[in-house]
């Protein structure tokens, strides 16, 4: 592939305005598929979890899951949507061989929820917050795809593959596409503000407890859409859609790459190709994948198996009497129940760390202990291993245990740093991986003493400093004696037996 | 010939009951049957495209230890039955009539198969059938066509032609057939025996590989209008799998058909619907038709006129719809998952298979209706076409509400013509499609209809049919007024018309 010559973004800024869409699916984690009674669960041996209907066998028919229409309502009403009283399921027709039936079963112009917004906040130019309404044109119900593995070949892609397998289990999986409406006028922030979209649909999808909201394994997906008109134009410029862009950093980074990409081809005089685009993590560039023209007819029409899909407005009510508290309002609040400073908050949402933090605070921790662990040590590995926050396999629990540990001299901080390690390795609870690795603090005083006395035998000038009033010098009895002790002691009772001995 | 196999569903169910037979005879007397005139591809009646013999003969036996130990699964417990090829039938070929599917053997069975398996039917094979039920003759099986039992040199009707010439023929007491635009109706007009189309959604399409999904429904193919009822009893009624099932009882049919039987028609209001008739109808079609409405009149019935105006639209609606339902339906037919795989030379993609296997695969009349299809579903014709028909379908749907104001039945010839010959009109297809003219308005509207048959035209000495439509879910007044018609008729003939079938040569299979 040839690298595509970029424009530099200050640039891109002076000549063009951006223009955003996004188009995020969201995997629901219901127990069974849209359309059938297979299990929608993560993992298993490829296709374990199928049935005629979700292998779309000849004669087999489709009937909705109720559980799936009730998360659907629920994520259009948080995100302030109309919710539809009558709506239809329709097909969208196109032929791929991991598509059971070569047309998906999705919402076309029916949407079961639609004419929405979602308030997000991004860092303005005065290092303040910025609140930036994004307006939601929908959000409709469908099934996921099989998954496509092409075998041989260097790419992995289906080009220059020696065959390809078909795994179904995730046919059939529901999912939710939320569409926002054009995102205009946001110029430099653009990029910053699709991330913050993204993060804090994420979080309003964890706090409904709809989904997973795993970027990683592909339970969130975001689609981003990016085009650019000359400054003050009316009219949008050509789009291009960056396909499965999958963490939140990646969605800013291809917002950016395109943005470049685009002002350079437009610059030169050349025009944007209307295609769908695939995003590389590694290199952080996009490359051209089909081409999507008004050719493209999916010939939608309603989906004659299915009855059409009424939520009385009752039901509706009573899904917004299960709505949780709106994120934004709610970090407002944990601001201030936690003495958090608005940097703290900040750093804490932008490693999306808050549920985490949050739930640690729930756990026991203090709000000041939880945070330092999340985006201290934790944080880090997370960038290090390239996993996000809260896939290390660390819970909130785990950290709140660490914590108590530490508060009762169990262990210290250095110490703490190899529990997480640890458990990260999958080595147990805090109170296993510390009975694995025998990292607990001594502190039976007897043995503590003992090594103590042994640091003074071995130091006499340094005894006798400290002998003579000259206090301070007892940092080379107490490197001694933890030394001696493998770091597992608490470096304070070190110091008073060593004044207690030596005055 | 066993003496067995010219007696009703409901005469066998009753000598099973008293002990006169086993299910085990009965189905090895139609299995003889089917073995003695049947034939192939090439000759006999060719109604079967699988025989289970043997997968019948234990369903059979299963039934007989079951009326053994006082444990009757049903009343039609141990009578055996046929199957058309659209239905999956777990372990044994399902091929819808279609090269694509040949070898294909579902792991499952359609619930209406799983309703005569739990009701104990012995399921003696599939039948034969146009090409995904497209078609008015079955002559556009891939496996060859079936013929008409009273003139092998004519076509049987369809698409399910070989349900009809079935039962007919005498291989089989009952058959499932499934109606899209008249494929229960017109093959019993034309092969002399009763076939009705439910109400849509009255009997599940689980498992029933679908043409159209808002016009296809499942429903009986029978000799007399009381076997239909009582296999409608079984077959009926909701389906959790098929969301569009009906979610009442099916109702007490077969007690319909007993008191339709005595006769008595009085305050019965039957409208005959003016654009079912006239031109394009065969006269001894249009003769035998005003007979039976002299005897419906005679039996205390009150005959009126009524128009439904709209119907002259019903075959171009029906023409977009469905073509538009098939398309889609057929897209999965790709060579990735089952059935037919064609791989062509060189180093071909996912895309290159899937094109050679269904242009070997799927027929010619396949293939039109998916190129119709595809056309009037495609941006800036979906309008003017598949929206267009769905308006004419709702005035349908209108026309029938208007009428069933002030009617409670409503009648017309089921085809317009007799068994014509095979090869007549393959080359042209609209003169095929206009054998559904009378038939389709029902499939848009839902409604049940029966077609029993009422006499042997004079020209040609040949089945004709009369159709009988009700309001929806009105099932219970098809078999009421066509059981008192068939009561009527036969008491004129002296006997069933199946009786005059000319004795059928046996052939070698």
């Amino acid at each position: 592939m040839n690298a595509a010559t970029l424009m530099g973004l200050d640039e891109v800024l002076a000549t063009f305005d951006p223009a955003l869409g996004l188009e995020v699916h969201v995997e629901l984690n219901t127990n069974t598929k849209m359309f059938c009674g297979c299990p929608a669960v993560f993992g298993g041996e490829p296709n374990s979890q199928v049935c005629p209907t979700c292998l779309g066998l000849p004669g087999a028919m489709p009937v909705v899951n109720a559980k799936a229409v009730e998360a659907a309502i629920r994520i259009g009403l948080a995100l302030n949507c109309e919710i539809a009283e009558w709506c239809r399921f329709a097909r969208k027709n196109y032929f791929y061989p991991d598509m059971p039936k070569n047309f998906q079963t999705s919402q076309y112009d029916e949407p079961i929820a639609f004419e929405g917004y979602m308030d997000v906040t991004i860092e303005g130019d005065d290092g303040e917050p910025e609140v930036f309404r994004v307006e939601i044109e929908r959000a409709h119900m469908e099934e996921d795809t099989g998954k496509s593995l092409h075998v041989g070949g260097a790419t992995g892609r289906i080009h220059g593959a020696d065959f390809s397998l078909v795994d179904y289990n995730r046919a059939g999986i529901p999912l939710i596409e939320i569409v926002t409406k054009p995102i205009q006028g946001a110029g430099a922030k653009a990029p910053a503000i699709a991330k913050a979209y993204v993060a804090q649909l994420r979080e309003l999808i964890l706090a409904l407890g709809v989904s997973d909201a795993r970027m990683d394994q592909g339970s969130i997906r975001a689609d981003v859409n990016l085009s650019l008109a000359p400054k003050g134009a009316d009219k949008l410029g050509t789009r291009t859609e960056t396909k499965n862009v999958n963490s939140l950093r990646s969605v800013q980074r291809a917002v950016i790459h395109e943005m470049q990409r685009h002002g350079a081809i437009l610059a030169g005089g050349g025009s944007i190709l209307q295609e769908t685009r695939h995003w590389h993590e590694d290199t952080g560039v996009t490359t051209s994948g089909r081409e999507k023209s008004d050719a493209d007819d999916y010939r939608y029409f309603p989906e004659p198996d299915l009855v059409p899909v009424a939520p009385s407005r009752e039901w509706v009510e009573e899904l917004r009497a299960t709505l949780p508290e709106n994120p934004t309002e709610k970090r407002a609040r944990l601001q201030i129940e936690w003495g958090f400073s608005d940097l703290d908050m900040r750093d804490t949402v932008g490693a999306g760390a808050l549920g985490l933090v949050e739930e640690t605070i729930a756990a026991g921790a203090a709000p000041q202990a939880a945070r330092k662990w999340w985006l201290g040590e934790l944080a880090r590995r997370s960038n290090e291993d390239g996993v996000e926050i809260g896939a290390l396999g660390v819970t909130p629990a785990d950290v709140a245990r660490v914590q108590a540990l530490v508060e009762a001299k169990t262990i210290n901080d250095k110490l703490a740093r190899s529990v997480f390690e640890g458990i990260i390795a999958g080595e147990g609870t805090p109170d296993e991986v510390i009975e694995k690795r025998g990292l607990a603090m001594v502190s039976d005083d007897g043995a503590l003493s003992a090594a103590v006395e042994a640091a003074i035998e071995a130091n006499p000038d340094v005894a006798d400093k400290i002998r003579d009033g000259k206090v301070a010098a007892a940092g080379a009895l107490i490197g001694a004696v933890m030394k001696e002790m493998r770091g597992q002691a608490d470096a304070g009772r070190v110091r008073e037996l060593i004044i207690e001995k030596l005055t | 010939m066993s003496s067995w196999i010219k007696k009703s569903a409901a005469e066998l169910a009753d000598a099973l009951a008293a002990g006169e037979v086993t299910s085990v005879e009965l189905t090895q007397a139609h299995l003889d049957r089917i073995a003695a005139v049947d034939g192939d591809a090439d000759s006999g009646v060719h109604a079967f495209l699988h025989v289970d013999a043997e997968g019948a003969l234990a369903q059979a036996k299963a039934s007989d230890e079951r009326r053994a130990a006082g444990i009757p699964a049903s009343r039609l417990d141990g009578v055996p039955i046929a199957v058309k090829d659209i239905l999956t039938t777990i372990g044994t070929p399902t091929t819808a009539g279609s090269k694509i599917l040949e070898g294909w053997i579902p792991p499952y069975d359609a619930t209406v198969v799983k309703k005569l398996k739990d009701a104990g039917l012995p399921i003696l094979g599939k039948t034969n059938m146009d090409e995904f039920a497209m078609g008015s003759s079955t002559e556009q099986s891939a496996f060859g066509p079936t013929r008409n039992p009273w003139d092998q040199s004519r076509i049987p009707g369809g698409s399910g032609g070989g349900s009809a010439a079935a039962v007919a023929a005498f291989e089989a007491p009952l058959a499932i057939g499934t109606d899209t635009g008249g494929s229960i109706r017109q093959p019993g007009a034309v092969t002399g025996t009763v076939g009705v189309k439910p109400t849509y959604g009255g009997v599940s399409r689980y498992g029933l590989i679908a043409m159209a999904n808002s016009l296809d429904q499942v429903g009986p193919v029978t000799r007399t209008v009381l076997d239909s009822a009582l296999l409608h009893e079984v077959i009926g009624g909701h389906d959790p799998l098929d969301s569009t099932s009906i979610d009442a009882p099916v109702g007490d049919l077969a007690d319909a058909a007993r008191h339709g039987a005595g006769g008595d028609l009085t305050g019965v209001r039957v409208g005959v619907i003016t654009e079912l008739g006239g031109e394009g109808y065969q006269a001894g079609v249009l003769a035998k038709f005003n007979e039976s409405l002299e005897l419906l009149r005679s039996a205390g019935a009150e005959v009126v006129e009524v128009s439904c105006p709209h119907f002259v639209h019903a075959l171009a609606t029906y023409y977009l719809l469905m073509p538009s339902e098939a398309s889609s339906n057929l897209a999965k037919f790709d060579a990735m998952r089952f059935g037919l795989r064609v791989v062509p030379d060189g180093d071909p993609s996912a895309e290159d298979v899937m094109r050679a296997s269904r242009d070997a695969g799927f027929g010619d009349e396949v293939k039109r209706r998916i190129i119709l299809g595809t056309y009037a579903l495609s941006s800036g014709y979906y309008d003017a076409y598949y929206g267009q028909a769905q308006k004419v379908r709702t005035l349908i749907t209108q026309d029938f509400d208007k009428a069933f104001e002030s009617v409670d039945v409503l009648v017309s010839p089921t085809s317009p013509t007799t068994a014509f010959k095979l090869g007549e009109k393959t080359d042209d297809p609209l003169a095929m499609y206009l054998n559904d003219l009378a038939t389709i308005p029902a499939n848009l509207a839902g409604v049940p209809g029966i077609s029993l048959p009422n006499g042997l035209a004079e020209e040609d000495g040949l089945p004709s049919g009369f159709q009988i439509l009700a309001p929806v879910t009105e099932d219970a007044r098809l078999y009421r007024v066509g059981a008192a018609l068939e009561a009527l008729l036969e008491k004129n003939w002296g006997g069933p018309i199946l009786d005059r079938l000319p004795e059928l040569e046996g052939v070698q299979a």
